[in-house]
C-alpha cells in the first residue's frame, strides 16, 4: 500500500485505539493495532475519512472477544485492597482539613441525594403494587374506548362491559380465568342496632381464581355464587360481628333486603390497586337492579371492570384482532356507537393516569417522568458541583499526587484514590440525606390528598439496599473526571517547579454556573408563574357567587326535613338544592335536540345541573330572560328548562335572541322541556376548562343530592359546629360532609397546588446547590488571588474597587444565567403551556423578575461576604511571607 | 480429537500461511484468502484462526519491521510448524482416499 502523504495523515479516533490498547492483552495489541490501522488507510481511501473512522470504531468493538480482553490480574486487585486504608486516611484527612470545601460538597450532594431518594422511593412503592398476586404478569384488564358518531375523541377507560366479559368467555378459547368486577357496592349494614357504612364490589365466584386475594373463611368457589351472598374482610368483620364467627350470619343492607355472610378475606394489602371493604355477589343485581341494570347491554361500559388471565406466551396481538372481530360483530346492536376493546396488563395499571374510571387512585408515568427528570437534574448538578471544586482544588493536591506517582503509584492506583474520596464523601451525604429523607417524607406525602391513599415510602431493606447503591454511583460518577484528572498529573513538572497552575481551561466550570443558575432562575420563575394561575383560577369570575355558601351532601336524608331544621338558625340566609356542586371539575350530561329545526336529527350532548327554585337566586346567576322555576311538589313531572346563551346559538334558537326563545321546546332525555327562561353563560366545568359550553337548568325536586346553605355570621366555627349538631340529630351514622364552596374550588385545583408546592421546593434546592457551588468557586478564587489583591491594596486600590474587581466576572455570569432563563420561561409558558388551558392568567413578568433579582441576591451576597474577606485582609500579613 | 483436527477455514489459513511464505501476516492473509477464494474474510475472523492455529501449535509467529502505514506498529508474521505440515499433509491424505475410491462413472452420473 502506497498513500500517498495526506493519507498517511488522517488518524483513527484516538479514544478508540486508547480503549483497544486497554481492554486487548499486551501480546495481541501491537499487531492488531497495526491491522486496524492499515484498514482504516485503505478505508480512507475508498471509503473517505469519515466512514473509514466509522468502521476502525465499529472493528475496535468488534475485536472485543474472549481471546483478545486481558485477563484481570490478581496482584493489582490486592494492591488495590491493601491501599484501600492508606486511600481512606488520605481522604479523611484531606475532608477534615478543608471543612469549608467538605461541607459544601456533603450538604450540596446531601439536599440533592434526598430528592433521589424519594424519587426512589415512590418508584420502589409503584412497582410493588400488585406483586402479591401470583399470575401478576399474565393478569390483563380489558379496557375500552366509547365512539358515538365517530367522535374519537375519547381516551381509553379502565371499564368494560358485561356483555364483553360474557362473550370472552363463552366463545374466546385459550382464556385461564375472567371475572367481571362492578362497582358501586356501598351502603349501610344493619345488625340489631349498630349501622356500620362499607363499601366495595359485586364480583362473580372467579374473582379468587384471577386476584390471589387470601379467603381465610368461607369456600372460593361458591362464596359468592348465590345472590344476597357478601364477602367481608377482616377489618370489616370485626367491625360488624367483634369476635365473633361471622359465617352464616345475616344483616340488612340499605333498610332492604338482608344477606348472609359467606366468607371474610384476610385484608387487602396496601400494595394492591383494587381496595375494598367487602364484596357481594353478582348475581344480586340481577335481583335487586333488574331494571335500571342494562345487564347485556354492549354499551354499558361505564362501571365494569373485566379482569382476566391468560396462559404463557399467548400471542396479544392474535387476542387483539379477535377482540377487534368482537367489536365489529356487536357493534350493530347499538346505533352510532363503535367500542374499541383492548388489554391492558396489571403491571401498568399503575402508570395509566390518562385513562378515565379507574377503580383506584393511580399514580401517572408522567409525574413520575417529571419529576424523575427534576431530581435527575438537581443531582447532576451538585455532581458537578463536587467534580468543579475537586479540579479547582488541584493546585493542593497535585504535589500529594506527584509524590505518590514517584514512589510507584500507578495511575490506577491514583485513581481509585479519589474514586474512594468521591464515594466517602457521597456516603457522608448519603447518611445526611437520609436524614432530610425522614424529615421530608411527610411534607411529601400530604402534598396531594391520594398520595398518602398511595405511597408509604417505607424504608425496607430493599430501599436502603437501593438507596446505597444509588450513593455509590452518584459517588463514582462524580469522582470519575477529578479521578482522570488527577491520574493524568505529570509526575515530574509537579515535583520539579511546583509551578503547576491547575486547569487552565475555565470555561467549562463558568458554563456550569450559568446553567446551574439558568436552572434555579427557571425552578423559581416557573413556581412563580403557575402560582399566579393557581390564584388566578380559585379568585376567577365564574358567572355566579360563590361567597358564604356551604355545599352539604344530603347523603341520602330528605332534604325538607334537613331544611326545616336549619331554618331556625338565625346565621341561615338562605337555603338551595342541587345535584351536583357546578364549576369544581363535576360533569353531569345528556342528549339534547331542538325539534323546531326538523333537520337538527342528531342534537347535542349538554352539561346540565338540577336545581329547584332557590337555586338561582342564592347564587346569583342572571336571567337575561323570563323566570325561575316555580315551586312544585316533588311528585310533578319535570316539564320547565332553563337554558343559558350558548343553547340558543347552537340550535339557532328564536333567532338567538333570549325573549322570543321562551316558550319554546327542547327534547331532553325523550322529554319534552318549555324554555321558561335564558341565563347568563357561566363556567359550569372548572375555570381551566373551554368544554361543556352548552348547559341547562332543570328542575326536579327528586334528583337533589346538595343543599347549598348562605349563610352570614362572624363566628364560622360556631356555625358550622351548629350545623353538625342538626345534621348529628338526623343522621347520627354517617359524618357530615359539608364544604364551603370556595374551598371546594380551591381543592379542584389541588394538582396545580401540589405543582406549586413541588416546584418551588424543587426551586429551593437548586438555588441551595448553585450557591454552594457559587461559594465553592468564589472562595477558590479569591484564595488564588490573594497576592494579587494584597499588592494592588498596598499600592492603593480602595476596597470598594477591589471588591468590583472580584465580583464582576460571577456577577456578569448570573445576570447571562438571568438573561437566558427568562425570556426561556416566558417564551414555554407563552408557547406550550397557554394554548393548552383555557381562561389563563397572563403572564406577570414583574413578579418573575422579583424572583430573579431574589435569586440574585442571594448569590450576591455569597460573593460580597467572601470577597470582602479577602479585600479586608491585612496585606502585610499575606505579604510578609515571601 | 478435537486439537488435532482441521476445520475447513483453518486448513484454508495454513495453506495460505504455507503459500505466503515469508510475508504471511493477518492482512495479507486475509487478502489473498478473499481473492482465491472468492468470498469476503473478515480480519477479525482469520485473527481468531491465527490465534487458535498458534494455541494448538500448528502455526507459529513473530513480530516484524515497523511500517509507515501501520501507525509505526509492527507486523506479526506467521509461518506453518511442522505438526502444521503434518496436519495438512494428514487432511489432504483423508481427501485422497475418497477421491481414489470414488468411481469416475459414478461421478459422471450425477
Amino acid at each position: 500500500m502506497e498513500g500517498d502523504m495526506t493519507d498517511v495523515n488522517h488518524k483513527p479516533p484516538r479514544w478508540a485505539t486508547r480503549f483497544l490498547r486497554w481492554y486487548c492483552r499486551p501480546e495481541l495489541a501491537e499487531d492488531l493495532e497495526g491491522d486496524l490501522h492499515e484498514f482504516f488507510q485503505r478505508n480512507v481511501a475508498s471509503a473517505g475519512l469519515r466512514q473509514a473512522r466509522w468502521i476502525y470504531v465499529l472493528d475496535v468493538l468488534k475485536f472485543l472477544r474472549l481471546y483478545t480482553v486481558r485477563q484481570p490480574s490478581f496482584f493489582h486487585f490486592l494492591t488495590h485492597w491493601i491501599m484501600l486504608r492508606s486511600y481512606l486516611t488520605t481522604s479523611g484527612r484531606n475532608m477534615v482539613r478543608h471543612k469549608l470545601f467538605s461541607f459544601i460538597n456533603i450538604a450540596g450532594l446531601a439536599v440533592s441525594m434526598s430528592v433521589g431518594l424519594v424519587v426512589i422511593g415512590v418508584l420502589s412503592d409503584v412497582l410493588s403494587y400488585d406483586t402479591f398476586h401470583v399470575h401478576r404478569d399474565r393478569t390483563y384488564r380489558l379496557i375500552s374506548r366509547y365512539e358515538y358518531m365517530g367522535d374519537k375523541g375519547n381516551s381509553f377507560m379502565a371499564t368494560s362491559s358485561q356483555r364483553a366479559a360474557r362473550l370472552i368467555r363463552e366463545n374466546f378459547s385459550g382464556v385461564e380465568e375472567l371475572v367481571a368486577v362492578r362497582g358501586q357496592f356501598q351502603g349501610d349494614w344493619q345488625l340489631g342496632e349498630k349501622i356500620v357504612p362499607l363499601n366495595g364490589f359485586w364480583t362473580q365466584p372467579s374473582f379468587f381464581n384471577v386476584f390471589s386475594f387470601e379467603l381465610i373463611q368461607g369456600n372460593a368457589a361458591t362464596a359468592l355464587q348465590k345472590p344476597f351472598s357478601v364477602v367481608l374482610t377482616e377489618t370489616s368483620a370485626r367491625k360488624l360481628f367483634g369476635d365473633e364467627d361471622p359465617i352464616g350470619k345475616t344483616m340488612v343492607f340499605n333498610k332492604d333486603r338482608s344477606y348472609t355472610v359467606t366468607g371474610v378475606v384476610k385484608d387487602i394489602p396496601f400494595f394492591s390497586h383494587i381496595k375494598f371493604e367487602m364484596l357481594g355477589s353478582l348475581s344480586t343485581l340481577e335481583i335487586v337492579a333488574a331494571e335500571e341494570w342494562r345487564k347485556d347491554a354492549w354499551d354499558d361500559v361505564w362501571n365494569t371492570w373485566v379482569y382476566l388471565r391468560l396462559p404463557p406466551k399467548t400471542e396479544l396481538a392474535d387476542f387483539d384482532a379477535r377482540l377487534a372481530q368482537l367489536s365489529a360483530h356487536e357493534d350493530p346492536s347499538v346505533p352510532d356507537t363503535h367500542i374499541e376493546l383492548d388489554l391492558q396488563p396489571m403491571k401498568e395499571i399503575m402508570f395509566s393516569d390518562s385513562m378515565g374510571n379507574q377503580i383506584g387512585p393511580v399514580m401517572g408515568g408522567t409525574l413520575l417522568w417529571v419529576f424523575g427528570g427534576l431530581a435527575f437534574v438537581v443531582i447532576v448538578s451538585a455532581g458537578l458541583n463536587y467534580t468543579n471544586l475537586s479540579i479547582a482544588r488541584a493546585l493542593r493536591r497535585t504535589r500529594e499526587v506527584g509524590v505518590r506517582k514517584a514512589i510507584g503509584a500507578m495511575r490506577s492506583h491514583v485513581m481509585m484514590q479519589f474514586l474512594v474520596e468521591a464515594m466517602l464523601i457521597s456516603l457522608c451525604a448519603l447518611s445526611l440525606a437520609l436524614v432530610c429523607f425522614i424529615l421530608l417524607r411527610p411534607h411529601f406525602l400530604t402534598i396531594e390528598p391520594d398520595i398518602q391513599k398511595m405511597f408509604t415510602l417505607q424504608l425496607s431493606p430493599g430501599v436502603l439496599v437501593m438507596f446505597f447503591v444509588f450513593a455509590v454511583v452518584v459517588g463514582l460518577l462524580a469522582g470519575l473526571v477529578p479521578s482522570l484528572f488527577f491520574a493524568n498529573v505529570r509526575t515530574l513538572q509537579v515535583l520539579k517547579g511546583g509551578s503547576f497552575q491547575g486547569p487552565q481551561k475555565v470555561t467549562g466550570r463558568k458554563v456550569l454556573m450559568v446553567v446551574q443558575y439558568c436552572i434555579s432562575i427557571i425552578l423559581v420563575c416557573v413556581s412563580i408563574g403557575v402560582y399566579r394561575q393557581y390564584i388566578h383560577y380559585i379568585n376567577y369570575d365564574l358567572g355566579f357567587s360563590t361567597e358564604n355558601i356551604l355545599n352539604l351532601s344530603l347523603q341520602g336524608n330528605s332534604a325538607n326535613v334537613l331544611k326545616k331544621e336549619l331554618a331556625d338558625l338565625p346565621e341561615v340566609k338562605g337555603m338551595a338544592q342541587s345535584m351536583i356542586v357546578t364549576s369544581v371539575g363535576n360533569y353531569w350530561g345528556t342528549n339534547m335536540r331542538y325539534p323546531g329545526n326538523p333537520l337538527d336529527t342528531i342534537g347535542t350532548g349538554v352539561s346540565y345541573n338540577t336545581i329547584d327554585e332557590h337555586y338561582l337566586p342564592l347564587h346569583g346567576h342572571q336571567l337575561i330572560a323570563g323566570r325561575n322555576f316555580l315551586p312544585k311538589p316533588d311528585s310533578a313531572r319535570e316539564t320547565e328548562v332553563i337554558v343559558n346563551q350558548q343553547v340558543l346559538k347552537r340550535f339557532d334558537i328564536g333567532g338567538q335572541e333570549p325573549e322570543k326563545a321562551l316558550g319554546d321546546v327542547l327534547r331532553v332525555d325523550r322529554k319534552d322541556m318549555t324554555i321558561v327562561g335564558v341565563m347568563k353563560d357561566f363556567s359550569y366545568g372548572r375555570a381551566n376548562d373551554r368544554t361543556s359550553r352548552e348547559i341547562i337548568f332543570r328542575h326536579d325536586p327528586r334528583q337533589v343530592r346538595w343543599l347549598n346553605i348562605k349563610i352570614q355570621s362572624d363566628d364560622w366555627i360556631a356555625t358550622y359546629e351548629k350545623i353538625e349538631a342538626i345534621w348529628k340529630r338526623i343522621d347520627p351514622n354517617h359524618p357530615m360532609e359539608a364544604r364551603f364552596y370556595n374551598d371546594q374550588i380551591a381543592e379542584s385545583f389541588s394538582g396545580l397546588k401540589a405543582t406549586v408546592k413541588l416546584a418551588g421546593f424543587l426551586a429551593f434546592l437548586a438555588i441551595c446547590i448553585a450557591s454552594l457551588g457559587l461559594l465553592g468557586m468564589v472562595v477558590f478564587t479569591t484564595e488564588v488571588r490573594m497576592k494579587e489583591i494584597s499588592i494592588r491594596k498596598v499600592m492603593g486600590a480602595s476596597e470598594a474597587t477591589l471588591l468590583f474587581l472580584l465580583g464582576r466576572g460571577f456577577m456578569l455570569l448570573l445576570l447571562l444565567a438571568a438573561g437566558i432563563s427568562v425570556p426561556l420561561v416566558v417564551l414555554g409558558f407563552e408557547q406550550v403551556v397557554f394554548p393548552n388551558i383555557a381562561n389563563h392568567a397572563p403572564i406577570n413578568l414583574g413578579e418573575m423578575l422579583w424572583g430573579v433579582v431574589g435569586v440574585l441576591a442571594v448569590a450576591l451576597l455569597t460573593i460580597v461576604t467572601q470577597s470582602l474577606k479577602t479585600a479586608r485582609a491585612n496585606p502585610a500579613e499575606v505579604l510578609k511571607n515571601e | 480429537m478435537k486439537g488435532t483436527n482441521l476445520g475447513e477455514f483453518e486448513e484454508l489459513v495454513l495453506l495460505t500461511i504455507a503459500t505466503l511464505v515469508s510475508e504471511a501476516y493477518s492482512v495479507a492473509i486475509c487478502d489473498d484468502l478473499a481473492q482465491k477464494t472468492g468470498r469476503g474474510v473478515k480480519l477479525g475472523v482469520v485473527h481468531s484462526v491465527l490465534n487458535r492455529l498458534e494455541e494448538k501449535g500448528l502455526a507459529k509467529s513473530h513480530l516484524g519491521e515497523a511500517t509507515k502505514e501501520r501507525g509505526g506498529k509492527r507486523k506479526r508474521y506467521y509461518t506453518v510448524t511442522n505438526a502444521g505440515k503434518a496436519a495438512l499433509v494428514r487432511a489432504k491424505e483423508m481427501r485422497d482416499q475418497y477421491w481414489n475410491i470414488l468411481p469416475e462413472l459414478k461421478w459422471k452420473g450425477i
